[in-house]
């Protein structure tokens, strides 16, 4: 079997098996969705050191007839751009599966559900077919709804699951409907996206039909990336998510909107994307204003973590509404950072919650002394989220605000401003709050997990960040490409004049992040 | 082929109600149980020898009111599949109710009535066969006749049935009175002379809205509530699958043969009722507390989004509706099945008493889940195959159509509403506390064997739906070369004039 279906199917089939086996065997469950992780983590790793950046065409391409009378078929393979999407998805998969021994009952139907999440978002991640590319999203996201509402905490959690499910069902319908358009005003009768593209680099759809269809798929994806005004789902659902669910759902299966706009919206409707782009940017910028200032004023980690997630959406949406190769990359870079990121934050939260026993910051205090790892991974993943340089998220966000730069510099200066200074805020007070201090009493029982094979997870995602912090090239020579390509279609002379010096603004940024490393 | 070959599955299916009918005198009463299974049998045996005949060229008999063609066979088949499970439905419910000989044996004849319909070649087999299956509604419905809910809705059914009938006759009148034919095939190439037009519009809106009240769509959908609340719970699963299926193989048979005189009007005629019954439908659903209520008023929806790919009069919205229809089908005999199983055939079925059913039966509350999100149309399940198909279809047609975006708008309103209700159902089994009595419940043989492959037909169809668009492309195929042959014969007509 080729190794993306083995990355899709594993999770898939382990669900399968895990749903056969009887509920009480609780410790072969749990091994079962370990290994099938672990397995699809590996495979990840392995493409993406055997990809090859900047070869034409897709790597590791299978493509099998499904519905031959619709066009319809199973089309994987990696560019530039999802060969880092799927290995952070992989991780964070695996990551999500280490830390879910908090659940305590209805395990077999937890690790069911937590397991097609995963498998369905990396299929979405890997498909090149637009049906495929929808069906294996909603084949995650609908177990997200049934986890908040089964597992969820808190005293809101019906009303969170009824509203993120609304919500998001809205942005899977606007897609859905958006996506057949795209494929009737085509008119080439195939979903895959590689001939599509051909097809419309020869025929492009006809201008007026791409200003009703951008915007369907714009705000399509834009709810499922809650893009300011649709993110109040975020912070209210992750509040109760249980913690491996947060994980996936902010740090994974969010992404699959903005790859969405990369994959489909950008390159197949560069009219409409003309004409729409300069909403994007505003939006983009809410984002980051709006949630980083709701994120200071927010009492609850989880929340503030909501918040801010938001706040970091805004940086993917600025860079792909820059239409520049740099910041298109840097979108990409912010993607996986972001993933990498969200993933650890929620299972910190989750770890002090459970150990803690609540989320609100102004419970807890002076707790570095008692958690020491748990604290300094939390510090270092605070700082991560401000834009500290060595952290992935570092490359990502200045990647973009370089690209964003060429278009429009008032956005520049704004969402910098509110990414950097008001993402410091927010995070260096719950940094204070949370781990410094006098130690409450009733807190004085908490440790840290026993044995590094508790810890792994929460190091994994570290030594991620950290490793694209000090290392980007790794991740960029694969995406820059690809973003080329993207950004390309609907480029205009000014952007082509990025596109000649981006090999040196590149370096330079690599440059800038190994000094904040070094210093 | 001669006629009697040509109705050889309806033959078979009432000498077989009439050889239970004379078994179950013979028996004794405890022992009669059985002969629903038996009746099961005998319709999933139907259903194997429907695979021998194939009938890819359209032919007519007895003098065209019977056709024989691939949307016949097509319906066929999906009303003997429906019939099969409720059969075994009610099996089942036979044990604690009192469903005597009669009933096995009227599901049989409505059967018969519902394969004549898919058949009808012009007005008079349709109305004859759409008769012969509301008059057996009339006594199904009102079956469990020692409780007053039954008997209530057994007389709304009758009363809005009548008045239905009486609408399709008129219409039927009229539509003769303006082209002085009742035959289909005639009726797609009638001269209508100008004066008359007006007759023919008012004709046809009257067949709609009597043909309409099977498919439970607006104008004529007011009893489907009350009489999917009150009937027992298998004649429920038929009023849901067969009959509304009837009602969908009519429609189409009626707009193919007057497509060309009155194409505007059917335009306008099924973008009302779709945005009307889809509207209506989910938000009447959004406080109910009765599952089978709940699904009387998605029975509404679904007539919505079925009359959207008719409304976009393309072929593959016709086969979009049949594909939805299949898929409709099987969720909601699979909920009527666990529902018939919980509460018992003709009891209320409030859904805070599916609390913990997870706990209670596991298979029961998986077979439930999977029918709700496939009703809701969320992949991998037949239904988002089928919303799917719809969506495309209507989005495929609007370019021509302008009016398809407010259905197509429509459509992501209901279907989002429909999410919220269809979750509220989920929610009940997984997470809201049991109330006191816990037990297990206890589940026959046959009803699991029947859930199973309800389960299995949802998730195929969801994952590999390749064959049925074949199918149901290929019984609308079967339709369309003669509108086509039509279409040049009017143009003949035209130049010869």
């Amino acid at each position: 079997m080729d190794p993306l279906t083995i990355i899709i199917a594993a999770p898939l089939a382990a669900a399968g098996l895990v749903a056969v086996i009887p509920g009480n065997y609780r410790f072969l469950i749990r091994v079962i969705a370990l290994l099938a992780t672990l397995l699809s983590a590996a495979v990840a790793i392995w493409v993406f050191a055997e990809f090859e950046p900047g070869a034409s065409g897709l790597q590791f391409e299978t493509r099998s007839v499904w519905v031959k009378s619709l066009g319809i078929g199973y089309h994987v393979g990696l560019d530039g751009v999802n060969v880092g999407l799927v290995l952070m998805g992989a991780l964070v998969a695996f990551a999500a599966a280490c830390v879910s021994r908090e659940i305590a009952e209805r395990v077999k139907e937890y690790y069911v559900l937590l397991l097609l999440m995963a498998g369905g978002i990396l299929g979405a991640f890997l498909s090149w077919d637009m049906f495929g590319f929808y069906f294996f999203h909603e084949l995650a996201l609908v177990p997200t709804f049934l986890m908040i509402g089964i597992w969820g905490r808190g005293d809101d959690r019906v009303y969170a699951t009824y509203q993120i499910t609304l919500y998001l069902s809205f942005g899977a319908l606007l897609v859905l409907v958006g996506l057949i358009a795209v494929y009737v005003q085509c008119g080439a009768n195939t979903f895959d996206m590689v001939e599509l593209h051909r097809h419309v680099a020869q025929t492009p759809i006809p201008a007026a039909a791409q200003r009703w269809m951008f915007p369907l798929l714009m705000f399509g994806f834009g709810v499922l990336v809650s893009l300011w005004p649709f993110h109040s789902w975020a912070p209210t659902g992750y509040a109760a998510a249980p913690t491996g669910v947060a994980m996936l759902h902010a740090g994974v299966i969010k992404k699959f909107g903005l790859l969405g706009l990369i994959r489909v919206a950008l390159p197949l409707l560069p009219e409409g994307a003309r004409e729409w782009i300069p909403v994007m940017g505003v939006l983009a910028v809410g984002n980051l204003l709006y949630g980083g200032w709701v994120a200071m004023r927010q009492s609850d980690l989880n929340r503030l973590l909501g918040y801010s997630s938001v706040a970091h959406m805004g940086f993917a949406f600025l860079g792909l509404a820059s239409l520049t190769v740099l910041g298109v990359t840097g979108a990409v870079v912010v993607m996986i950072a972001h993933g990498f990121l969200a993933g650890l934050n929620f299972a910190l939260s989750g770890y002090l919650r459970r150990v803690a026993g609540t989320t609100q910051m102004d419970r807890m205090g002076g707790l570095l002394d008692k958690v020491p790892f748990i604290g300094a991974l939390l510090v270092m993943a605070m700082l991560a989220g401000c834009g500290v340089p060595g952290f992935a998220n570092f490359v990502g966000e200045l990647l973009v605000l370089f690209g964003a730069w060429e278009a429009n510099k008032t956005w520049v200066v704004v969402a910098a401003w509110a990414g950097l200074v008001v993402g410091a805020v927010y995070t260096l007070r719950a940094v204070r709050t949370i781990l410094h201090g006098p130690l409450r009493t009733e807190l004085a029982t908490v440790a840290d997990p026993a044995g590094a094979w508790h810890r792994s997870a929460y190091a994994l995602l570290v030594v991620a960040l950290l490793l694209f912090g000090v290392v980007p090239g790794l991740l960029i020579a694969r995406i820059e490409p690809d973003a080329k390509a993207v950004s390309g279609t609907i480029a205009t002379g000014i952007e082509m004049k990025a596109a000649g010096e981006v090999g040196s603004i590149v370096r330079g940024a690599v440059a800038a992040a190994g000094v904040g490393v070094r210093q | 082929m001669s006629g009697f070959s040509a109705i050889g599955l309806e033959l078979a299916v009432v000498v077989g109600a009439l050889a239970i009918l004379m078994i179950g005198v013979c028996v004794s009463s405890e022992r009669r149980s059985f002969l629903s299974y038996v009746a099961a049998l005998f319709v999933g045996l139907v259903l194997l020898s429907s695979f021998l005949v194939s009938w890819p060229e359209k032919q007519a008999f007895f003098e065209g009111t019977y056709l024989v063609d691939g949307l016949a066979l097509f319906f066929k088949r999906l009303f003997l599949v429906a019939a099969g499970f409720v059969l075994v439905m009610a099996s089942g419910s036979s044990r604690e109710t009192a469903i005597g000989v009669e009933f096995p044996v009227l599901v049989l004849i409505a059967l018969a009535g519902m394969m004549f319909a898919a058949s009808a070649g012009g007005f008079i087999l349709l109305f004859v066969a759409l008769e012969l299956v509301t008059v057996t509604f009339y006594v199904l419905v009102a079956f469990a006749r020692n409780t007053r809910r039954s008997l209530e809705a057994g007389v709304k059914f009758l009363i809005i049935g009548a008045v239905t009938s009486a609408f399709l006759v008129l219409g039927m009148a009229f539509v003769y009175g303006a082209t002085g034919t009742m035959n289909f095939d005639e009726l797609r190439v009638a001269p209508i002379d100008v004066g008359n037009k007006q007759l023919f519009d008012i004709g046809l809106v009257l067949v709609f809205v009597g043909v309409g009240f099977k498919l439970a769509a607006v104008p004529s959908q007011i009893w489907a509530p009350d009489v999917y609340e009150g009937a027992p719970a298998p004649v429920g699963a038929f009023l849901a699958s067969g009959s509304k299926a009837v009602g969908l193989v009519l429609i189409v048979r009626v707009m193919n043969s007057t497509m060309l005189q009155g194409e505007t009007l059917w335009a306008v005629l099924l973008a009302v009722s779709a945005v009307a019954s889809i509207l209506y439908g989910a938000l009447c659903a959004i406080p109910q507390k009765d599952l089978k209520r709940l699904l009387g008023y998605s029975s509404i929806v679904t007539a919505g989004y079925l009359l959207i790919g008719l409304a976009s009069g393309s072929e593959a919205g016709i086969g979009a509706s049949l594909y939805y229809m299949t898929a409709y089908t099987f969720a909601a005999l699979a909920v009527f099945t666990v529902v018939s199983i919980v509460f018992g055939a003709s009891e209320p079925a409030e859904i805070v008493g599916l609390a913990g059913l997870y706990k209670r039966s596991p298979l029961l509350a998986v077979a439930l889940t999977l029918s709700m999100i496939s009703l809701a149309g969320i992949p991998p399940l037949a239904g988002f195959f089928g919303k799917f198909l719809l969506v495309k279809s209507a989005v495929g047609s609007a370019g021509l159509k302008t009016g398809l975006v407010v259905l197509i708008g429509v459509m992501v309103v209901g279907i989002l509403i429909s999410i919220y209700y269809y979750f509220g159902v989920i929610r009940a089994v997984y997470w809201v506390a049991p109330s006191k009595d816990g037990k297990s419940i206890i589940v026959t043989r046959s009803e699991r064997v029947a859930l199973i492959m309800l389960m299995v037909g949802l998730v195929w169809l969801g994952l590999f739906p390749g064959r049925l668009i074949r199918a149901s492309s290929g019984a609308v195929g079967s339709i369309a070369p003669s509108r086509q042959a039509i279409a040049e014969v009017v143009k003949h007509d035209g130049e010869r004039r």
